[in-house]
C-alpha cells in the first residue's frame, strides 16, 4: 500500500506549529515526498544551501523515523548543547488507528450497503492520508527547527544526515544503545526530583522551574482530553454516515413523493456528514497537534532544566570536594581546577538557557495564536457552510 | 424549539435541566403536528373507501354495548347522552362482536367491572347511534378542527419504597363537544395508561383498528425511581416515561374513532380510574397474555390463508420491509445520541483542562485567551447536550414509536387471518352438518329420524348463519384495515416531514450558536500579543 504526498498549500497550512521556520535562505529543507510502504515510511529529505560546508547547492536524499531519532539522540548527547532546548524527536509514524478501522470495515462489510461501504471505505482512506501528512508534517518541523538554530545548523551529524546519499543504519543506534536510552527515561524522573529539590538563586530560573513543572502536567492532560473530543467528534459523522444508508434504504421501498423526500434527507446527512469530519479534522490539526506538540517541546525545556540542575549539583559537589581538599591538604590544585571547571558550565547552561527558554516562551505564544486564530477561523467557516447547507435543504423540503 | 433554548440558558445544572426541557416543546410540537393536517387533503380520500358500509352491520346487532360499568351510571358523562348527531356508530360496531358465545372470543384484559364479560347490559345511549351517512364528513369535520390539546406533566412520586410509584397530571384542553369541559385536569399512573390501551386493544384490534401501542414498561427503571435514587438517570427516565406517556395519548386521540370512545373519555375526565390490575407483569392477567401470545404465534403458522387480495398480500410486505428499515434507522440515531452525549462529555472535559492550562500559563495575554478557550467550549458542551436531546425527543423516540405502531400494524393482519380461519372453520363445520344430514337418511332408526333431522336442521341453520357473519366480519376488517393502513401512511409520511424539518432546524440553531460563540472567541485570539 503505497501512498504519497506532495502537495505545498496544505502543508503551508500545516506548519503553523512552529512558526520561525525556514526564514533563512541559506539552509532551506522541506519533505516535498514520502512513501508509505507497509509499516515504513519513506521520507524525502529535500535541502537548498548556499553553504560552502555542503558539497551541493541542491540535493535530496531518503530517510526512515529510526534516522531522525538518531540524529535527535546525538545531538541530545553532545556536551556543547547542554545549555539548548533541542528540539523534541519526531513521534514515531501511527498508522494503528486507521489500520484497526479499516480491519473492523472488512468485517462488516457483509452488514452494510455497497454505497456505504464504498463511503466509509473513503472516509478512512482521507483518515489515513491525514494521519500520513501529520506524520510527514512533524518530521519536517524537526528538521527545520534544526536548520534555523545558529548552532545546530552547523553540527555535523545533522549535514551527514541531510547529505550521506547512503543508508545511515549502519550508524544507527544497536541494540545496547537503544536500551541505554531506556534508562536514559527512568533516570528523568529522577531528574525530576533532583530539579524540584535544588534550591534556586536565580529568581528567573526559579519562576521557569514552578512554571514548566506546572505547565507540563497541564498540558499533557489538555492533549488527551482534546484527543477524546477529537474522537468523539469523528463518531458523529461517522453516525450521520449511517443515519444517511438507513433513509436511502428506507427510500428504495416508498411511494414515490416520499421517496424523493427521504432521498434528500439521506443527502443532507452526506453534507453533514462531510462537514462535521472537517471541522473535526481541522480542529484536531490545529488545536490537539498544537497540544501534542508542545507537549514535547515543554519536555525539551525542562529537560535544559535538568541539565542545569545537575551541573548546579556538580558545582555544589565540587566547592565541598574542594574544601575536603584544603581541609586534607591534598590534590588542591585538582580539586580547585575541577570547581572553575563545574562553574563554567553551570555559568555557561545558565546563560544559554535563559536566552533559550526566553525566545521558547516567544515561539510558543507565537504559535498558540497563529493556531487558535486559524482554528476559530475555520470553525466559523464549517458551521457557515453547515447552516446554508442545512438551510438550502429546509427550503428544499418544505417546498415539496 | 425555541422554548427549549430559553430553558437550556437558564438552568445551570443539568439536573433541573430535565424537568423542564423537553416537556413544554415536545408536547407542543407534536400538537403542531397534528394541527398542521391540511384539511383540504382529506376530503377526496374517505369517500371513496366505502365507510358507509361499517354500520349497516351494526344496527342490527342487538348485543351488548362494550362500555364500562360507570359509563352506565347516570352520573357520568352527561353531555353525550344529549347529542343525538353524535356519529357513535363507531361504538355499534364496537358491540357487534362481543358475541358471548363465540369460540374464539378472547378473554378481555381490562379489569374492574370488565365491560365484555359483563352480560347484555344495553346502556341507554344504544338508541343515541343513529346511523349516519355522513359519517366520512363527519371524520374530516373533527379533523379539520382538531381542537385538542393533551399535556402530561408534573411527575411527582408516590409512596416509598417498592410500592411507591409516579403519578403525572394529564391536562386536556379542547373545544369539541363530546367532553364535558373545555380543560380538565386528572392524576394518573403509568398502569392507567397500560389499561386504557388494554381496553381500547380489546374492543377495536379485532376490527382492524390501529390501536397505538402503550409506552413500554421498564422494571429497572422504575425500582430505581421507586428505591429514590434521585440521580440523573431516573431523572431522565422520568422524563422519557413522561414524554412517552403524552406522545401516546396524543396518538390515540387523533384517530377518530377512538377520541370517542368512553374509556379514553373516561381516562382524560374522570377524576377516579379503577386501578388496572391486570396490567402488571407478573400478575395472573399478565401471565394469560403472554400465554395468549404464544397462541397467536402458533396460530399464525397453521393459518395458511388463501390470498385473493394482492392489495394486503403487498401491503403485508411493505410493513415487514419498513419494519427492518425503521430499525435500522432507530439504532443509527441511537448511536447518534450516544455520541453526541459524549461529545458534550469530551467537550466539558477539555474546556475544565484547558482552563487549569490557562492558569498555569505565565504570559497573560495567551492566559487570557486559553481561559476565554475554556469559557467557549464550556458553552459548546452545553450546545451538544441541547443537540443530542433534540436527536432524542425529535427523532430517536419517534422512530422508537413507529417500530412498535408497525408491530401493532402487522397484529392488525393477523386479526384479519383470524377473521377468515373462523370464516373457514365454520364452513367446515356446515359442511361437516350438511353431510351428517344426509347421512341420516341411512343410518337412524325410523322413530328417532325426526327428532335427529329437526336437530340436524337446527344445527344446520346456526351454522350457516355463522358462515354469513363469518364472511361479513372479514369484509369488514379487510375494509377497516385498508382504511386504516390509508390513514397510518398519510400520518406516517406527515409525521416524518414535520420532525425532519424541526430536526434539521435544530441543527441549524446549533450552528448558528457555534459561529455566535467562535465569533465572540476570534478577537480574544487575536488580541494575544
Amino acid at each position: 500500500n503505497m501512498t504519497s504526498i506532495s502537495e505545498d498549500s496544505d502543508k503551508e497550512k500545516m506548519r503553523s506549529v512552529s512558526v520561525d521556520l525556514n526564514n533563512d535562505a541559506s539552509l532551506v529543507i522541506d519533505i516535498p515526498d514520502a512513501l508509505c510502504e507497509r509499516d515504513k515510511v519513506k521520507f524525502t529529505v529535500h535541502t537548498k544551501t548556499t553553504l560552502s560546508s555542503f558539497q551541493k547547492p541542491e540535493f535530496s536524499v531518503p530517510r526512515q523515523h529510526e534516522d531522525f531519532i538518531w540524529l535527535h539522540d546525538t545531538i541530545v548527547e553532545t556536551e556543547e548543547y547542554a545549555g539548548f532546548i533541542i528540539p523534541p524527536a519526531p513521534p514515531k509514524p501511527d498508522f494503528e488507528g486507521p489500520r484497526e478501522k479499516m480491519h473492523k470495515l472488512g468485517e462488516g462489510e457483509s452488514s452494510m450497503t455497497k454505497e456505504e461501504y464504498a463511503k466509509m471505505k473513503q472516509e478512512l482512506e482521507a483518515e489515513y492520508l491525514a494521519v500520513f501528512k501529520k506524520t510527514v508534517q512533524v518530521h519536517e518541523v524537526f528538521l527545520q527547527r534544526l536548520s534555523s538554530h545558529p548552532m545546530f545548523r552547523k553540527d555535523r551529524n545533522f549535514q551527514i544526515f541531510l547529505e550521506y546519499d547512503q543508508d545511515l543504519s549502519v550508524r544507527r543506534k544497536n541494540a545496547k544503545e537503544m536500551f541505554g536510552g531506556f534508562f536514559k527515561n527512568m533516570v528523568k524522573s529522577a531528574d525530576e526530583v533532583l530539579i524540584s529539590g535544588v534550591k534556586e538563586v536565580d529568581e528567573f530560573f526559579e519562576q521557569e522551574k514552578n512554571f514548566l513543572l506546572d505547565y507540563s502536567i497541564k498540558i499533557k492532560d489538555a492533549t488527551a482530553k482534546a484527543e477524546k473530543m477529537t474522537r468523539s467528534h469523528k463518531n458523529v459523522a461517522d453516525d450521520y454516515n449511517h443515519i444517511s444508508g438507513a433513509l436511502n434504504n428506507t427510500a428504495a421501498d416508498n411511494n414515490t413523493a416520499f421517496k424523493k423526500h427521504l432521498e434528500k434527507c439521506a443527502e443532507v446527512f452526506e453534507k453533514l456528514r462531510k462537514v462535521e469530519d472537517r471541522m473535526a479534522s481541522d480542529q484536531e490539526l490545529k488545536l490537539t497537534e498544537l497540544l501534542r506538540y508542545y507537549t514535547r517541546d515543554i519536555q525539551a525545556a525542562k529537560d535544559l532544566l535538568y541539565r542545569r540542575a545537575r551541573a548546579l549539583a556538580d558545582y555544589e559537589n565540587s566547592n565541598k570536594a574542594l574544601d575536603k581538599a584544603r581541609l586534607k591538604g591534598k590534590d588542591v590544585a585538582q580539586a580547585e581546577e575541577n570547581q572553575k571547571q563545574c562553574l563554567q558550565k553551570f555559568d555557561k547552561l545558565s546563560e544559554s538557557g535563559k536566552k533559550e527558554l526566553t525566545s521558547f516562551k516567544a515561539r510558543r505564544v507565537v504559535a498558540f495564536r497563529k493556531n487558535l486564530i486559524e482554528m476559530t477561523e475555520l470553525e466559523i467557516k464549517h458551521a457557515k457552510n453547515s447552516v446554508s447547507l442545512l438551510q438550502g435543504s429546509i427550503e428544499i423540503l418544505k417546498s415539496n | 424549539m425555541s422554548c427549549m433554548r430559553r430553558f437550556c440558558h437558564e438552568t445551570q445544572s443539568h439536573d433541573s435541566l430535565h424537568s423542564c426541557m423537553c416537556r413544554r416543546s415536545v408536547a407542543l410540537l407534536l400538537l403542531k403536528m397534528s394541527e398542521e393536517r391540511d384539511p383540504a387533503a382529506l376530503s377526496g380520500s374517505a369517500q371513496t373507501e366505502g365507510e358507509e358500509d361499517l354500520f349497516v352491520s351494526a344496527m342490527e346487532s342487538p348485543e351488548a354495548a362494550r362500555l364500562s360499568a360507570e359509563d352506565i351510571s347516570p352520573s357520568s358523562n352527561g353531555p353525550r347522552d344529549d347529542d343525538p348527531d353524535d356519529p357513535d356508530d363507531l361504538f355499534a360496531e364496537a358491540t357487534e362482536e362481543v358475541s358471548l358465545d363465540s369460540p374464539e372470543r378472547q378473554p378481555i384484559l381490562s379489569d374492574g367491572p370488565s365491560p365484555a364479560i359483563t352480560p347484555v347490559t344495553i346502556s341507554p345511549r344504544v338508541d343515541v347511534f343513529d346511523r349516519s351517512p355522513d359519517l366520512d364528513e363527519d371524520e374530516e369535520e373533527n379533523r379539520d378542527t382538531f381542537d385538542i390539546q393533551i399535556s402530561v406533566s408534573d411527575p411527582e412520586k408516590v409512596g416509598d419504597g417498592m410500592n411507591a410509584y409516579m403519578v403525572y397530571k394529564v391536562m386536556t384542553k379542547t373545544s369539541l363537544s363530546i367532553f364535558s369541559r373545555d380543560e380538565v385536569c386528572v392524576k394518573r399512573r403509568f398502569s392507567d395508561f397500560l389499561g386504557l390501551h388494554s381496553k381500547l386493544a380489546s374492543k377495536y384490534m379485532h376490527m382492524g383498528y390501529i390501536v397505538p401501542p402503550a409506552p413500554e414498561k421498564s422494571i429497572v427503571g422504575m425500582t430505581k425511581v421507586k428505591v429514590g435514587k434521585e440521580d440523573l438517570s431516573s431523572v431522565e427516565f422520568v422524563e422519557k416515561r413522561r414524554s412517552a406517556l403524552e406522545r401516546y395519548l396524543l396518538r390515540t386521540v387523533k384517530h377518530p374513532a377512538l377520541l370517542k370512545d368512553p374509556d379514553v373519555l373516561q381516562f382524560l375526565e374522570s377524576s377516579e380510574l379503577p386501578r388496572a390490575v391486570s396490567t402488571q407483569a407478573l400478575s395472573g392477567a399478565g401471565i394469560l397474555r403472554m400465554v395468549n401470545k404464544a397462541a397467536d404465534a402458533v396460530n399464525k403458522m397453521t393459518i395458511k390463508m388463501n390470498e385473493s387480495d394482492a392489495w394486503f398480500e403487498e401491503k403485508q410486505q411493505q410493513f415487514e420491509n419498513l419494519d427492518v428499515q425503521l430499525r435500522k434507522l432507530h439504532a443509527s440515531v441511537e448511536s447518534l445520541v450516544c455520541h453526541r452525549k459524549e461529545l458534550s462529555v469530551n467537550t466539558a472535559s477539555f474546556a475544565k483542562s484547558a482552563a487549569m492550562l490557562g492558569n498555569s500559563e505565565d504570559h497573560t495575554a495567551l492566559s487570557r485567551a486559553l481561559s476565554q478557550l475554556a469559557e467557549v467550549e464550556e458553552k459548546i458542551d452545553q450546545l451538544h447536550q441541547d443537540q443530542s436531546y433534540a436527536d432524542f425527543y425529535l427523532i430517536s423516540e419517534l422512530l422508537g414509536d413507529y417500530v412498535r405502531l408497525i408491530t401493532a400494524v402487522k397484529g392488525v393482519f393477523d386479526q384479519r387471518m383470524k377473521a377468515w380461519a373462523k370464516w373457514q372453520d365454520a364452513q367446515v363445520m356446515l359442511q361437516r352438518k350438511r353431510e351428517a344430514e344426509a347421512k341420516l337418511q341411512y343410518a337412524s332408526k325410523p322413530d328417532k329420524l325426526q327428532q335427529a333431522t329437526d336437530e340436524i336442521r337446527e344445527e344446520i341453520e346456526e351454522w350457516e348463519g355463522k358462515v354469513q357473519q363469518g364472511e361479513r366480519d372479514f369484509e369488514q376488517i379487510s375494509k377497516n384495515i385498508r382504511r386504516e393502513v390509508g390513514r397510518f401512511e398519510k400520518d406516517r409520511v406527515k409525521d416524518f416531514r414535520v420532525v425532519i424539518i424541526k430536526y434539521l432546524e435544530s441543527l441549524v440553531h446549533t450552528q448558528q450558536q457555534l459561529i455566535k460563540y467562535w465569533e465572540a472567541f476570534l478577537p480574544e485570539a487575536k488580541a494575544i500579543a
